[in-house]
């Protein structure tokens, strides 16, 4: 995976980020190579979705330092829209721009941050387009599409920055089940043309077929990360075969014989879901 | 007998009607129509107001009203965009702007603008003579109440818009001014209409200033119209030239927000 001398796409060092007084994220240090593809599994309120906006620095961290292809983000004088043009991002609520047709979704960043023509930024749109099988779909507005087809054009999108790094925030948890499959495969051949992923997940299917490495996040930290066979096939720590139980089996939760444990995975309170509102 | 209950509806929505009905009856059987029409509707005046009042009066009241509205709009954009940013002292220039032009009557402002501007800047002028004072004058009032209509409409798009457009490379400016304002003038063209058709019956302030007979507006005009002829029906036919701007304006509104329907 790691075959070329430079440094990792990203290089995280002892990163801290809190909400007011609610610590998120308690030291994480972590890596992802160039060509790797990441994918962050864990249960819900366990700082993942942090951690993935510490990257872009949407969140800004409270302590620690981030390299994202070399960068420094964290260093206060970076010139953040210029390092974020080599990061895709991808949200789970897809975040496509309603008054703007799909074509110009993905044109109005390239003419406005790359300066690119008009005709030169609708070529590279169209491409980008026919990569997620949505050539139909130029003229219309988000409105008009399914929520799958939304997201396949915010990866578009993204992709029309033409980034080193994509940032996936659980791309599929806001799709109904039978629309998650075309986003998953579009994501599976982005991985196979050696796109670098970070990606937040519930889907084990996906981590398993397709992630280089798995990393397990608890409570604001990496309890354990690996191959997805030594992750996802034979977790090593409790609470990650306690949070597999639950996902992979989720009728079946009161078997674990842990009455003092809730049956939902454990949700810190006031803490908005995906923290999406405390930029 | 006992009514049942669509019997008893019915019952009780016939004699709404006749109530109203009846009272319609009694206002126009009691009123003394010929001397209504004497004092409103004399057809001579009413030809002699024509074309007047359409080429000049009806002209100068949109001007006013467009160069007051768009004053306001950009003034206001500022302010709302003043108001949200991280610049401490912004929000409190643009909320004390706020707080002190709501509260005071775009008669005074009007007056000020008229007569302090000229006097406190002896060798400038108003760019724009009268149309220039008065799209001020009553720009910086409509500005102020513009100005919480946009903030409220640019809080209103969601902040993933702002997050995506970010993290394409954006940066905030530009990610506001393509992505996030043009959202929020969706969300606020109800309102916005509302103040448009406001300051076009505001525009009747213009008096304050001393129009001549190339600068009257609408109701100035009726006014004149009015002492001249010692009869109302100046009046009457001003009031409805008004309904000849806002009329079709509330069709155009409605064709845009059906338009941009789709696009939201």
């Amino acid at each position: 995976m790691t075959t070329t001398p430079s440094r990792p796409a990203v290089e995280i060092r002892d990163l801290h980020k809190s909400f007011g007084s609610l610590k998120v994220l308690k030291g994480i240090d972590f890596e992802v190579g160039q060509g790797e593809v990441v994918c962050v599994i864990g249960p819900s309120g366990s700082g993942k979705s942090t951690l993935l906006r510490c990257v872009d620095l949407l969140e800004e961290p409270t302590a620690g330092k981030i390299w994202v292809n070399g960068v420094e983000m964290t260093d206060p004088d970076v010139e953040i829209d210029a390092a974020r043009r080599g990061i895709g991002m991808v949200f789970q609520s897809f975040n496509l721009f309603p008054h703007l047709t799909v074509l110009n979704n993905l044109t109005i960043a390239q003419r406005r941050v790359l300066r690119r023509s008009r005709a030169e930024a609708e070529r590279v749109a169209r491409v980008n387009l026919e990569r997620v099988g949505l050539t139909d779909k130029a003229d219309a507005f988000p409105a008009q599409l399914s929520g799958g087809q939304q997201q396949r054009a915010a990866i578009a999108r993204s992709l029309s920055m033409e980034p080193k790094l994509m940032l996936f925030d659980e791309p599929t948890s806001a799709l109904d089940p039978e629309l998650v499959g075309d986003v998953l495969t579009v994501m599976r051949k982005l991985a196979e043309d050696g796109m670098t992923m970070m990606v937040v997940t519930h889907e084990m299917a996906f981590a398993r077929d397709v992630a280089d490495r798995v990393v397990f996040m608890d409570g604001g930290v990496v309890v354990e990360q690996g191959s997805p066979q030594e992750v996802l096939g034979a977790p090593k720590h409790e609470r990650t075969r306690a949070f597999l139980s639950r996902v992979l089996d989720p009728t079946h939760v009161a078997q674990l014989g842990q009455p003092d444990q809730s049956p939902e995975p454990p949700q810190a309170t006031g803490l908005p879901a995906d923290d999406r509102h405390n930029l | 007998m006992k009514l049942r209950r669509r019997q008893r509806e019915r019952l009780s929505l016939g004699l709404q009607y006749l109530v109203f009905i009846a009272i319609i009856a009694a206002v126009l059987f009691a009123a003394d129509w010929d001397r209504l029409k004497d004092a409103f509707f004399r057809v001579d005046i009413i030809k002699s107001m024509f074309p007047t009042i359409i080429t000049v009066a009806l002209r100068n009241t949109i001007l006013y009203t467009l160069g007051a509205f768009a004053f306001g709009l950009v003034f206001g954009t500022i302010l709302a965009l003043m108001k949200l940013s991280r610049v401490a002292p912004y929000r409190w220039v643009a909320t004390a702007y706020i707080e002190l032009f709501r509260g005071l009557p775009a008669l005074l402002v009007l007056f000020l603008v008229g007569y302090g501007i000229p006097i406190a800047f002896p060798e400038r002028e108003i760019p724009g003579g009268v149309f220039g004072s008065i799209a001020i004058g009553l720009g910086l009032t409509a500005a102020a109440y513009m100005a919480e209509t946009i903030r409220a409409g640019i809080q209103a798009v969601p902040k993933g818009q702002m997050e995506a457009a970010r993290t394409l490379g954006m940066s905030h400016f530009t990610a506001m001014r393509t992505i996030v304002i043009p959202q929020a003038f969706r969300i606020v063209i109800p309102p916005l209409t509302n103040e448009l058709i406001l300051l076009t019956k505001d525009s009747s302030l213009a008096y304050v200033l001393g129009v001549t007979a190339q600068t009257i507006e609408i109701t100035k005009f009726g006014r004149d119209m009015l002492n001249d002829r010692v009869n109302a029906t100046p009046l009457l036919v001003a009031g409805l030239a008004y309904l000849i701007i806002t009329l079709p304006l509330s069709q155009v509104v409605r064709r845009l927000e059906l338009r941009y329907a789709k696009a939201r």
